[in-house]
């Protein structure tokens, strides 16, 4: 073979090898959205058209499920958890790579070796703790373990070294405290590494499943993502509504990831540098 | 650096310095201190005690020995080992594979792809584990298609045989993950310098050569990253297959993992905080060394 026709060849290899990996990565979600219009009937025979039950599918959820408080539920964690993990981890990343001692550069690497310890380990005196503060069962529980997050930490100290200190030190000499200095000038600087921080952490909020299920016991205070798991774990589940269920706990994630894809990517690149 | 050289010569701008360093680290270490490293010292010393609820008493080595002798601990541990040891070296290699395909500036529609490949890890666990689910059942669309085209003459009970429930398990791992990696690599790869790779293709070294010996040993530092990262996800598994089995961690115990055992023993049985703190000493334990061991791996080869 001539060496053009093996670039040829190498190249159509390529494009087959993605279309294959996007179709494989997409398809799930076609599944979901085609089996919202199918019964559960005809979702057991693997069927790949449109059907007409969607309205009969939207009409059980509904009747199974107070949607309004769910969502709420949701997006009230998703978004104060989001708020808050954000500036607490800015500020931390920041004030490491900014002020920089020995004794932080200590307590920095402590937080780093948080990483490897598991969920696993901290749940059982997490949920003791929990218990005797009485917030058993309600959103707090779910939200305070999740501000400090030692990932996103050190991802804003990576990013932080990319931030101009001329900048800093021209604030300075104008007389600005070094609050205002991080509220005003580092905050809109980094905006895309916030973009991409809030679309993971967002993500990680809104899909939470472990302790939420641990914690939140009444129908009330439940998740989406809960009240979708409980619906699908029947063991002959009725998958018409629960299809339903799982498109509503997508769409959010679905639609913050569209929303800031182009400065998730930036971000992303920044971290990596 | 400008005010630490001033910091030195000056007590008080030394002291304002470190005044506002402390400041901005302080809520945060604040919350890792009361909701991380407490945790994990009280189940340390949970991890002495046994019982039934709140009424423990003290055991010593007691909660090893027993972990020692309980078949289920062993089942759940070699089940872990064997979704570690299979589905990161997968999911790392493929993601690669795709990060490089990517990575290509005459790439048409590249934009498309890395969407779409990336667009799994933004499911929350449990969806995508339900629509596993009904895809793999018996009748399921995966059957029937793998049937339609031949691969297989029989449908494979991927929920209920022992097996291929573990492969069903790695299977949507692999596809809810590999896309969250692949952006890594191709964040690094597109912040690599080119000229490198060009002289090569220049020279005549083949693709695959240029893939091993140059693109892999530059991404090194992340592929670490994304390793460790990956190891820690495995051994915690547990959204995943408590949503695939029903929270049993079945069929016959072939999927249960060592995060499903601690829940099942804290929270559905007879709750033993204590033996199931133990428990998750090993997955510290686990982690602890798996990381330490790539990254002795990675200094090695330097």
């Amino acid at each position: 073979m001539s060496p053009r026709l093996l670039r040829r060849a190498g190249s159509a290899l390529r494009y087959l090898l993605l279309s294959l990996a996007a179709f494989l990565s997409v398809f799930p979600f076609f599944w979901m959205a085609i089996g919202a219009t199918n019964t559960t009937a005809d979702i057991n025979k693997g069927k790949v058209s449109l059907g007409s039950a969607l309205s009969a599918n939207i009409a059980s959820f509904v009747a199974a499920v107070d949607v309004p408080l769910i969502l709420w539920n949701s997006v009230k964690i998703a978004v104060f958890g989001t708020a808050l993990t954000l500036l607490v981890s800015s500020l931390a990343g920041y004030g490491f790579e900014m002020f920089r001692s020995k004794l932080r550069e200590r307590i920095y690497a402590v937080v780093l070796l948080t990483l490897m310890v598991p969920f696993a380990a901290l749940m059982i005196p997490l949920f003791m703790m929990m218990a005797s503060s009485g917030l058993i069962d309600t959103h707090i529980a779910i939200i305070l373990p999740s501000i400090a997050s030692a990932f996103i930490i050190f991802y804003f100290r990576q990013a932080s070294k990319a931030f101009p200190r001329e900048l800093r030190d021209a604030a300075k000499i104008d007389g600005l405290r070094e609050w205002q200095i991080f509220l005003f000038i580092y905050v809109p600087v980094m905006r895309s590494t916030y973009a991409a921080a809030f679309v993971i952490v967002f993500m990680m909020n809104w899909n939470n499943y472990l302790w939420p299920l641990i914690v939140l016991q009444s129908n009330e205070t439940k998740t989406i993502t809960l009240v979708v798991a409980s619906l699908a774990s029947a063991y002959y589940p009725d998958y018409g509504t629960v299809m339903i269920g799982t498109i509503l706990a997508t769409l959010p994630t679905l639609f913050v990831f569209f929303a800031m894809q182009r400065q998730f990517v930036q971000g992303m690149l920044g971290s990596v540098k | 650096m400008a005010m630490t050289g001033s910091g030195t010569r000056a007590g008080g701008l030394r002291r304002y310095y470190d005044v506002n360093g402390w400041l901005f680290v302080a809520p945060a270490l604040l919350l890792i201190g009361t909701l991380m490293l407490y945790p994990i010292v009280s189940s340390l010393m949970l991890s002495v005690y046994s019982g039934r609820g709140m009424m423990m008493r003290f055991v010593g080595a007691g909660n090893l020995v027993r972990l020692y002798s309980d078949p289920v601990f062993w089942t759940a541990l070699s089940n872990t080992i064997v979704f570690f040891v299979i589905q990161v070296p997968i999911m790392i290699v493929l993601a690669l594979v795709m990060a490089n395909a990517l990575n290509d500036p005459r790439l048409r529609f590249s934009g498309l792809f890395r969407t779409a490949i990336f667009l799994p890890c933004i499911t929350s666990l449990v969806a995508y584990s339900i629509l596993f689910k009904s895809m793999f059942s018996v009748d399921g669309i995966v059957n029937r298609t793998m049937m339609a085209i031949g691969v297989m003459d029989q449908p494979i009970s991927w929920l209920t045989d022992p097996f291929w429930a573990k492969v069903l398990v790695i299977i949507a791992i692999t596809w809810r993950w590999t896309g969250y990696n692949m952006i890594f690599y191709l964040a690094s790869l597109q912040n690599l310098d080119r000229s490198v790779d060009e002289a090569a293709r220049i020279d005549g070294v083949p693709a695959w050569g240029r893939f091993f010996f140059l693109t892999v040993p530059m991404l090194k530092p992340v592929i670490l990253f994304t390793t460790i990262t990956s190891t820690i996800g495995t051994l915690q598994l547990f959204d995943e297959v408590y949503s695939l089995t029903e929270g049993t961690g079945g069929p016959s115990n072939a999927t249960l993992t060592l995060s499903l055992y601690i829940y099942n023993l804290t929270f559905r049985f007879m709750p033993n905080f204590g033996y199931a703190a133990t428990l998750s000493y090993v997955i510290v334990v686990l982690v602890a060394l798996l990381s330490f061991l790539q990254f002795y791996a990675v200094r090695e080869r330097r």
